[in-house]
Formats: C-alpha cells, structure tokens, sequence
C-alpha cells in the first residue's frame, strides 16, 4: 500500500492549490483595479449583478493549433445534412468563449478565465489601500455610539462592583473616628460601590462636501468621471466608516447643495464660477461642521474652465481661508485634452500638505485619484 | 432476495477467466473530493501547483451543481489502484469495478505502456517532495514561476517507443553544465547567415533539450524539468489511446456485466448506465462510445483473437484506422463539420471522410509536434525550434506567449520556424521584445 491514508480528510492538496488559484485571481484583479475602478458595468450593476473579468495573466498558454481551422468530427442523431449551419465563429475569432451568440456550446473556442467579481469584491480590494487622512477623534453628539464608564462611587451597589480600596478607606475612618486607628469590624455603611454612566464616545466624525461643477463645458466623459469617482468614494466612505456624512454641492455659476440622486444625475448647462461652491463649502462648515468638533474632506470636481481670472483668485482666497480647517481638500480636474486650466495654475500655487490635486484625462486615472485623496497612511 | 454482489477477488478472477490479464487492483471508495482531486491532478500525491487547483475546482464545481458524475478513477501502477465514489450504489460499484477490469489489462498489455513506471505513485509523491523541498530553499514563487514554464511544455517530449525507452527512474540527475552562458564571447562577429540544419539532426524532446543543453538552469531547475517530462512520458501512453482505452473498458463492463446474475432492476441499471458512459456528445467524439462501438464490430466480424491483438498492438491512430468500418461510423451518426466562412457547417456524412477527419485530429495526440533545430543559432546560444507543420497552423498569439516560457527556460532568445497561411513565419523573443519575421 503505497502510502495511501485512510483518513481522505487529510488529502488537502486540491484544496490547497485551489486557494493558490483563487489567490492569483486576487492578484490579477488587484494589478487591474485602475480598470476595473471605471468599468461602468461594475459600477452601474452597485452589487446585484455580477460582472466577468477577463484574467488573461492567469490563461495556461501552450503550443496548440489554430482553434478556428480545421474540421473536426461530431456526433448528432443523423439529422444534420451537409451544407447545415451550425452556428457562428464568434466575431475576430477571439475573445469570445463557447456559447456566446448562436454557436453551438461546445464548439471549441478560445477560451480565456474569466473571474466573476461584484462590486463588493472589487471593492474589498481597493478599498485596503484607501484610508481617511488627518482623521482624529473629535468629541460630538450627533450620532453619539454610547459607551459606559465607571465614574462614581456609590454606598449601594452590585457586589460584583465592590470598590475594596475606598471601602477599607471608609472603615479606617469610622474606626479612627471611633478612637481605633485600625480595621475592624466591617459594617454595611462601610461598603462603597462603584457605578457607571453612559458616556458619547468621542468618533472620529467625518464629513465630506462632494462638490461637482455641472456647467455646459462638463460633457459625457467628464460626468463620467467625476461620477466613477463619487460612486467609488461614498461606497468607501459608508462601508469603513461608521458616521461619516456627506454634502452634495453642484455648481455652475450658482451654487447649491442637493440631494445624493441629484449630485449623480444633474446636468445643466451655464457658465462657470467655482467661487460660488467654494463660499457655498465655507458657510456650509462654519454653520454646520465647526472643524473642532468635524473631520472635514472637501472634493471637488471641475475641468477647471472657470469663468474669468477675478474668480481663480477669488476661488484661491476662499480655498486658501478653507485648508486650516480641514482635512484634506481634494481637486479633481477633469480634462479631455492636454492643456492646463487657468483653475489649475491658479491652484498650483497654492502650497500646503493638505492640498491634493489631481487631474484625471482617461479612465483609469480614477484609480490613481481615489489614492491620492485618501491614501491608507495619511495623517 | 438473496441479492449478493461479487466481491473485488471474484470479480478479478472473472476477468481472468474470460481471459483478461490484469494487474492486481486495489479498491479503495473515496469521497467526491479526493477522487476529482485525483482526476485532477491526474496521479494522486502529485506535485502541487496552481493549474492543477484550478483543474480541480473546474471539476469539483460541475459536480457540485450536478452537471457531472465521475464514478471512478484508475491508477496505471502495478498493483492498480482504482478509486471509487463513496457513494456510488452497489450496482455502480459493480459495473466500475468492471470497467476498471478492462483499464487495468489494457495498462499491462497495450505496448505503448510496456516502460511506463509501475510505482508511479511512489515516483511522484517523491517528485512532490522534492518540489517542496525547492520550495524551502529558492523560495514558493520562484519555484511556481519556474513550473509556470515548465508545465506550459510539458507536453513536447518524445514519446519513448518500445524500443527507445524513456529515462529510467531513479536515473541520475543531468550535472549541469560546466560552461554557463556568461562564459560566452557575445561580441559581434562575422557571422554567417542563419542556417537552419537539415531535419535528421533535429531533436524531438524539447524538454530533454532544454534539461540538458541549456547553459543557464540551476539543479533544482533541471531536476524540476525532468520530474515534469518523467510525469508526462507515464501519462503519454493514455493520451495516444483515450479510445482504445474506454472502448476496451466498455467492452468488458458489458461483456463481465453480461455474465453476472443481476435482478431486473438492476439490469435495467446497468443499461442505463452504459447508455450514459456512450451517450453522443455534439461536436466532438466520445471515446466510449466510438471505442465501445469499433471493439465490439471488430468482435462480431473476425472473434475475440483480433480484439486482443487489437488491444495489444494498435493506439488510436492506427486502431481507427485499421478498424472503424462504414457501418460503425454510420451508426453513430458520425459527420465532419468545420468553418465556411465565419459560419460553422456540417460537410461530409461521407465515412471516409469522417475516418480521415478522425486520424488527423488523434495524429500526435492533436498536440503540436516541434522540433529542436539548433541551440546554437547563428552561434549565438541562441534557440531555434520548428514546428512540424501538418496542415493546421499554431494559434499564433499562444505560440508567442509560450515562446516567453520557453526563452525564460533557455535564458537566451529563442526562435520559432512555422507556417502561417502557407507562408513560412519566425517567431522570436530574446527576453524582452516579441519579434515576427516572414522567410
């Protein structure tokens, strides 16, 4: 008997290297999140559908023939006649697996592994690389997660809660009172007990004011974008954070703050005056969100065609009274060609730790700005 | 009442008296998981790697949701081992059992499998731990990402004939090579152009090729290729008489099952499950039914002598051949079918065609055959392989990517001399760019 156990549970092998297998999955789709990140069927199905993502790292190459040429010999019932039509070679022979369209199943195809993702994988993946930076605890009541602390000392209470310290304290000085310096004779009133109270734990207490620019110059691509990124940022937000809230603000010339379907699905046309939601951001803290009490991350996207350069600097005085107040502030620029928005040489002056621009001019530039705004190790 | 069903020793001397010869075979059930990790992996005690664990959950998965029912799996070892589903009913032991009767002799008898290795599994339990013991040392990922490559290969080794025997087991490791590749003059000099050797000094085990002229492998390296090429010279054999192979077993579930007492019930069983194991599959052909079909013709017209022969002498490419008649091929409803255009189409019923169709795709086991031309082109360490062209072009986007593999085995560029579309084609890849050459 050649070293065959009798126990099957300890044959482990397969399992083993199946998980290996799954682990490589892991890895391939961590070196695509940037694609993945602005896959619009990811995005659109949030959660209930699951998306398919070619690995073509995982795919076992070989030398083999063309799958494509040839004749091979099938089997049916007699019912085919020459000259029948099967099916479809898929369109360029490639990419398509068996039983895409109307060819038969099992025709041979090629075939490369397809990992099935959700959202919720993806972002498990993306979201250990994000973090909230500066964030501190900041005392509040607003969504208080209550807690309890032993605070007091009462002459009732729990056994269990027996204070013995203050309780031989207070028999010490019964007994002192009494002329006999000493312990002795232990009495009800000499028992001290200790009790709590509930107490609003300090939270880290975060807000972010998602701010959009939806003038006429923000087109397709750039909605796109902007919306990739909020999708990605609230589903990070809720799912690591426990009490953070969130303030829609879009702007054209006017700014407003609206609800989260609106944020996603406003388009309007207009101007540009990105002063306005920068004044709309600094009332909505100074009235709502005192930084004291607030972690505060404003975001804002734009393609930064503001309207005249008395607003860049306008723009850059408010941004500049906002940054001791919060966080980080985020700008995102969102750009379909090469040239560099007066918004942004405005802003690139503007120096300080807590300053993040990024700007975005192709998809997988998404995945880039979610790190650079929330890096894991900020702070 | 008295329902009693033989035991594995009855049935074994049953077979014995209807004058199969097979090894002793050793029973064991197993659950589901372990017996497709067998499958999977193909040998039990295997080495590890993740391919194979994708195989397994590919497998394991389809029978989860019931799509597939494997109900046994036989080791070619001497003695056998055959694994059978632990929840196989008595019946379907039974008839497995049989089946594995007909697997068990033909592994003893056909002459592809005269030098494969009779403790196989002790041979690959130690390869599993030597992999391991690489492990330890160079580390996981270096060692997987050196199998990545080795096993994307595996298949181009020379099957040994009978009268060239594969390396022995146990054989001494390859010593590596004295000179390595930086001892090299790599600076420019008149070279002549590239010359291509003629044909008969080309090698045709790639695997050995590389194992032993390659000037850049560590031992471990060499060791890990020629457990890959020892593991896939035993398994060779089965790839080259899948049909022969079924067919034999089906022969012999039928015919032992045939001479055993079974209930109504239980007859009807059996039936049912052989007209599954030969159920017609669409576009391709099910060994089964085809090997099942050519044994059983060839029984009736020339008696159980020529079956014998048959099983001894012939694989699968001469057993069709030699063997598959009009009238097998027209009962089951074979037919030739292929690309017109961009749309798939039946072409012939005619059974010639079919039986050429047939040889063509069994030719080499449907594998690619290349060739070793020269590991020292243009005397420049440089590797040169052809493939043997034969009517069907390589998928040329895989060749490129396994041509990667090969160039990190041999740590120079390599090249690869096909055709395409009829006109002569190199591939290349010196490591870091892909390079493609039309002669």
């Amino acid at each position: 008997m050649a070293g065959f156990v009798p126990d099957w549970s300890l044959e482990r092998r397969g399992a083993i290297d199946q998980r290996r297998h799954l682990e490589k999955i892991k890895e391939a789709l961590r070196d695509r999140l940037g694609d993945l990140v602005s896959d619009e069927s990811i995005i659109a199905s949030d959660g209930k559908r699951v998306v398919k993502v070619p690995i073509r790292s995982l795919e076992q190459y070989k030398f083999r023939f063309h799958p494509w040429q040839g004749d091979r010999v099938g089997q049916d019932h007699g019912q085919h006649q020459p000259g029948d039509v099967l099916g479809h070679v898929p369109d360029g022979q490639r990419g398509a697996g068996p039983g895409r369209g109307q060819q038969p199943g099992d025709v041979p195809g090629v075939d490369y592994l397809e990992a099935e993702v959700t959202w919720e994988d993806i972002a498990g993946l993306l979201f250990s690389e994000l973090g909230l930076p500066y964030l501190k605890p900041k005392p509040l009541s607003n969504t208080p997660e209550p807690t309890w602390i032993f605070k007091d000392i009462r002459p009732k209470g729990l056994m269990g809660n027996l204070d013995k310290r203050k309780s031989l304290k207070e028999n010490l000085l019964r007994n002192a009172r009494a002329g006999r310096p000493r312990v002795g004779r232990w009495r009800e009133q000499d028992l001290r007990f200790k009790t709590w109270i509930d107490e609003p734990q300090p939270q880290d207490h975060a807000v972010v004011i998602a701010m959009r620019d939806i003038s006429g110059s923000m087109g397709d691509f750039k909605k796109l974008m902007a919306r990739t990124f909020a999708f990605w940022m609230l589903k990070f937000l809720r799912t690591q954070y426990q009490a953070v809230e969130v303030v829609f603000l879009v702007h054209h010339t006017q700014a407003r703050e609206v609800s989260e379907e609106e944020f996603f699905q406003l388009g309007e046309s207009g101007g540009t005056k990105v002063s306005s939601v920068y004044q709309l951001c600094d009332e909505i803290i100074h009235s709502r969100y005192p930084p004291e009490r607030w972690n505060i991350y404003p975001i804002h996207f734009s393609d930064g065609d503001n309207w005249s350069d008395a607003d860049n600097r306008r723009t850059v005085e408010l941004l500049q009274a906002m940054l001791p107040l919060v966080n980080v502030f985020g700008y995102g620029e969102i750009r379909e060609g090469g040239y560099t928005s007066t918004l942004m040489s405005a802003f690139s002056r503007v120096q300080h730790p807590r300053f993040k621009m990024v700007t975005i001019t192709q998809k997988q530039d998404v995945y880039p700005a979610l790190k650079t705004f929330f890096p894991r190790q900020g702070g | 009442m008295n329902k009693r069903y033989p035991t594995d020793d009855e049935l074994w001397q049953l077979a014995k008296d209807w004058g199969l010869d097979p090894y002793p075979v050793v029973f064991e059930s197993v659950p589901a998981s372990v017996l497709y990790q067998y499958a999977a992996y193909l040998i039990p005690g295997r080495m590890s790697h993740w391919t194979y664990g994708k195989a397994y959950h590919a497998m394991k998965t389809r029978y989860d949701y019931g799509l597939n029912k494997l109900y046994e799996m036989v080791i070619n070892s001497n003695p056998a081992y055959a694994f059978l589903l632990d929840t196989n009913s008595e019946l379907e032991n039974t008839f497995v059992r049989c089946h594995v009767m007909g697997h068990v002799d033909f592994f003893r008898h056909n002459h592809l499998f005269q030098h494969t290795m009779p403790d196989v599994v002790d041979v690959v339990a130690q390869h599993a731990e030597r992999v391991r013991q690489y492990e330890f040392d160079v580390g996981r990922e270096t060692v997987e990402r050196f199998l990545d490559a080795v096993l994307a290969i595996e298949e181009h080794v020379s099957p040994p004939s009978p009268v060239t025997p594969a390396r022995a087991p146990g054989q001494a490791r390859p010593a590596s090579r004295t000179a390595s590749f930086a001892d090299w003059d790599w600076s420019p000099r008149d070279l002549p152009a590239r010359q291509v050797k003629p044909e008969t000094e080309e090698a045709d085990d790639l695997l050995l090729f590389l194992m032993t002229e390659s000037r850049q492998l560590e031992d471990w390296q060499r060791d890990i290729i020629g457990m890959v090429r020892d593991e896939m010279i035993y398994l060779w054999p089965q790839i080259r008489t899948k049909i022969m192979n079924e067919g034999w077993a089906s022969y012999w579930h039928v015919t032992l099952m045939r001479t055993l007492a079974l209930s109504d019930d239980d007859y009807v069983d059996f039936a049912r499950l052989h007209s599954q194991v030969t159920a017609p599959s669409p576009y391709q052909v099910n060994p089964y039914a085809l090997g099942y079909a050519i044994f059983s013709d060839l029984e009736r017209r020339e008696g159980r002598d020529a079956i014998f022969l048959a099983r001894t002498v012939d694989d699968d490419v001469s057993f069709v051949r030699n063997y598959l008649t009009e009238s097998v091929a027209r009962d089951l409803n074979f037919f030739v079918y292929g690309r017109d255009q961009d749309q798939i189409v039946v072409k012939s019923r005619q059974w010639e065609s079919v039986r050429h169709q047939l040889i063509n795709e069994l030719v080499h086991g449907g594998i690619p055959v290349i060739h070793v031309n020269d590991g020292d082109f243009n005397q420049r360490g440089e590797l040169y392989l052809i493939h043997r062209h034969e009517g069907l072009d390589l998928d040329i986007p895989y060749a490129e990517r396994t041509l990667h593999y090969v160039q990190q085995i041999w740590g120079r560029p390599v090249h690869l001399e096909t055709r395409l579309e009829g006109k002569r084609l190199v591939l290349s890849y010196d490591g870091k760019v892909d390079s493609k050459v039309a002669l």
